[in-house]
């Protein structure tokens, strides 16, 4: 059915459509949305048998999500940035134990200095937890990876992230085309878990495992990785014949065909660099996007194949390695026969810098003309940098270094200009 | 009070041996029911109170939910020395995850079995003193505040045991630990810091708090039974002495349990809702000084010369305890 709602809306009735039996919450923005519109299902009795329980923090969020999972039960929680951090100790448990979670991630900077907009530093900060991690370019594609990842995790005994852009997305007005209850069962099999706490069949679960096995427990969490990467495909060929719609998958090629060109990035800015791409293929440019949707694991042979013809690649990420540059020009580079300087980074879009269509342009075209530095920031302000990095030279007590560049800028707050 | 003392005296000891009682009082782990749920040929340490309190603590679990027990388990010496892989003690189902969230994971349990229809079965979360009252200590007050279907058990040997006798916030005053050195003008750990946790749990109004040591084992089934038989957060503060950490000789944990008992370091007692509902009675006092001395991480406050200001500020503290809980009142506990 279309809908006009909100994307955090559109998720909480998707992941409603799953059918979860445990749902714990905790507040952070931009994902609040999300477990108020479930919260309220489950207040109103329509998931019933559900559990929504209000915890005390991410942690306790990712906890309650693992003691639930363990007991046999479809478990899912929402955070963000900072959230996220916090119950990253969980995280890495969760899939250590193998507990098919769901979790939406509404991405957001993390601090210092606090901000609440988009970027995806909360998501890359855990790439090597051990969860799948998908992101979605549309609200459309949120909501429908949220039906794919409790497939994907429940049949891999494999926790999923599923990342949408914050506030971009999570507060986005979009049109959606929500599926019915019948489409999602028929999609979706009750949750089966291959271990479970159960008094009839008493196992221990999260036992100490000592050098002589640790390897071996580690591997296989890659092996059913590298697996995921088998079935992603044909699960969003099958989700394309039931719901009638292309979501999902590995990745997304556009206009690649013969594009000397080829710009990956990953969630919500894919369209502003399609719009881009389109105005550029009109004057005869030779550029294409690659989208990833599947990020952890990292689809080596699908993008060494996307890439193939590309004899430039220019990955915008709004993550920073700070000390390195980018983190997924580094996952690029390691599936990209050519050579690894044609492989450029732009950072954008920290702590929810606009992306415009003109800067973009711009880079894309520095590329092509061989003119643009390894790795480059878009729409760094020189100005304001140079001021503070003169005010350290001139002071040892300089100050706070966030504070200061604020009040050269005049501005009381951060910001969206 | 859902434990009547017996008084046997001819043993010499307040020990109460089974074999004396009418079969329908004796202990869950003195009868052929008991289920070895933390089975024998675990690697605690000789002496162990923590690995006595919870084998005990978990069959009298067990017996209550008719065998329909799942166990969730904090980071520290009880995880580390039942479950040295391919190896478990654990004849429960049973689950470790991380240090400080096992309150939280006893909650998605209990959750799970609510939405599946499975509330016979019944959810006890289990830790050390650093799972429960540093590390864990926000899960466990959001679980109580919540009032989730858990037993939470807390073995409290006062320190952090597992990585080497670091001080936890259930470390004494004076005691020396690997953080708190007995060196200096006031050796060993601070006076007037420290968190009172059973008082804590109170302050939650759950439907259950009680304390317990492992010398008095009939005391302690008795009140996980009872926990047992209730909704909703429950939780119990077992005082379990560490011969390695605590410095006393392994054949004598039973004793340095009631001595911390009787001389009122450590209060004993059952509350409802928040509300003081049954204390047990010092039967012979004795001076903190007897529980101190057979202790080596007290054994600085008994140089040439003695620290007699430490000491009757310690005994200054047991006096406390013994007027705030009526441990010497005349009429029998309530």
């Amino acid at each position: 059915m279309l809908k006009q709602i909100e994307g955090s809306r559109a998720v909480a009735e998707a992941v409603a459509l799953c059918r979860p039996e445990v749902i714990c919450a905790y507040p952070i923005s931009p994902q609040t949305h999300i477990v108020e519109g479930l919260g309220e299902m489950v207040k109103r009795g329509a998931l019933a048998p559900c559990e929504f329980i209000n915890v005390e923090s991410e942690f306790a969020a990712m906890s309650v999500a693992i003691g639930a999972s363990a007991a046999g039960a479809r478990a899912y929680t929402a955070t963000a940035s900072q959230g996220l951090l916090f119950m990253a100790e969980a995280v890495f448990n969760a899939s250590g134990l193998g507990l098919p979670i769901v979790m939406t991630v509404a991405n957001r900077a993390i601090g210092a200095p606090i901000n609440i907009w988009n970027d995806h530093t909360d998501a890359m900060s855990q790439r090597d937890c051990g969860w799948i991690q998908l992101f979605a370019e549309t609200n459309q594609e949120a909501l429908d990876l949220h039906i794919q990842a409790f497939r994907l995790g429940e049949e891999l005994s494999l926790p999923v992230m599923v990342c949408m852009d914050g506030f971009i997305l999570t507060h986005a007005y979009e049109r959606v085309d929500m599926p019915t209850q019948a489409q999602v069962d028929a999609y979706l099999p009750p949750y089966v878990p291959r271990q479970s706490l159960d008094p009839a069949e008493p196992v221990s679960i999260g036992a100490m495992v000592g050098p002589e096995a640790f390897m071996e427990v580690r591997y296989l969490a890659h092996v059913k990785q590298m697996r995921a990467l088998e079935l992603i495909p044909g699960w969003a060929e099958e989700f394309r014949r039931a719901f009638g719609r292309d979501s999902g998958g590995l990745l997304h090629s556009y206009r690649t065909e013969d594009a000397e060109l080829v710009i990956v990035a990953l969630g919500s800015v894919l369209g502003t660099i399609k719009d881009t791409v389109d105005a550029m293929r009109e004057r005869g440019v030779r550029i294409g996007v690659l989208g990833i949707t599947c990020f952890r694991p990292w689809p080596q042979e699908a993008v060494r194949a996307a890439l193939a013809q590309a004899k430039q690649v220019l990955v915008l990420e709004k993550s920073l390695a700070v000390g390195l540059g980018g983190i997924v020009s580094n996952n690029v580079r390691t599936s990209y026969a050519g050579a690894a300087q044609a492989v450029r980074t732009v950072i954008a879009g920290l702590g929810g810098r606009p992306i415009s269509r003109a800067s973009l342009e711009r880079v894309f075209a520095q590329a092509l003309d061989g003119t643009l530095d390894p790795v480059t920031f878009l729409d760094l302000d020189r100005g304001l940098v140079e001021r503070a990095l003169a005010r350290e030279r001139e002071a040892r007590r300089s100050g706070p270094i966030a504070e200061n560049i604020l009040r050269d800028l005049g501005v009381v707050g951060a910001r969206i200009s | 009070m859902s434990y009547q003392p017996v008084k046997f005296y001819q043993t010499g000891t307040f020990t109460v041996g089974n074999r004396l009682l009418p079969p329908d009082v004796r202990t869950v782990q003195s009868t052929q029911r008991r289920t070895n749920s933390l089975n024998s040929g675990h690697r605690a340490c000789q002496g162990c109170g923590e690995a006595l309190g919870a084998r005990f603590a978990m069959d009298a679990a067990m017996e209550a939910s008719e065998r329909k027990l799942i166990a969730a388990n904090a980071t520290g010496c009880l995880e580390v020395f039942s479950t040295p892989y391919p190896e478990t003690s654990w004849q429960i189902p049973w689950i470790h995850s991380v240090f400080g969230n096992t309150a939280a994971v006893a909650t998605g349990i209990a959750a799970a079995l609510k939405v599946k229809g499975r509330t016979d079965v019944r959810v006890v979360a289990q830790g050390g003193d650093g799972g429960t009252t540093d590390i864990g200590f926000g899960c466990l007050s959001g679980m109580f505040e919540r009032n989730d279907d858990v037993l939470f058990i807390c073995y409290d040997n006062e320190a952090y045991m597992n990585t080497g006798v670091q001080r936890s916030s259930a470390t004494p005053a004076a005691a020396r630990t690997a953080t708190t050195m007995a060196v200096g003008s006031e050796p060993g750990n601070v006076f007037g810091q420290g968190k009172n946790v059973p008082a804590i749990a109170m302050a939650h109004e759950i439907p259950y708090v009680a304390t317990a040591t492992v010398a008095d084992l009939h005391d302690l089934e008795a009140k996980v039974k009872t926990a047992m038989g209730m909704r909703g957060a429950r939780y119990i503060h077992i005082l379990v002495p560490c011969p390695l950490g605590w410095g006393h000789a392994s054949h004598d944990t039973i004793r340095i349990a009631r001595l911390a008992k009787e001389t009122g370091l450590f209060p004993v007692f059952e509350a409802a809702h928040g509300e003081l509902t049954s204390v047990s009675r010092i039967r012979h006092q004795h001076a903190v000084e007897d529980y101190l001395r057979p202790q080596k991480r007290f054994a600085h406050l008994f140089g040439d010369p003695p620290r007699r200001d430490v000491i009757d500020h310690l005994q200054a503290l047991a006096d406390r305890n013994i007027r705030r809980y009526g441990l010497l009142d005349a009429k029998e506990s309530v």
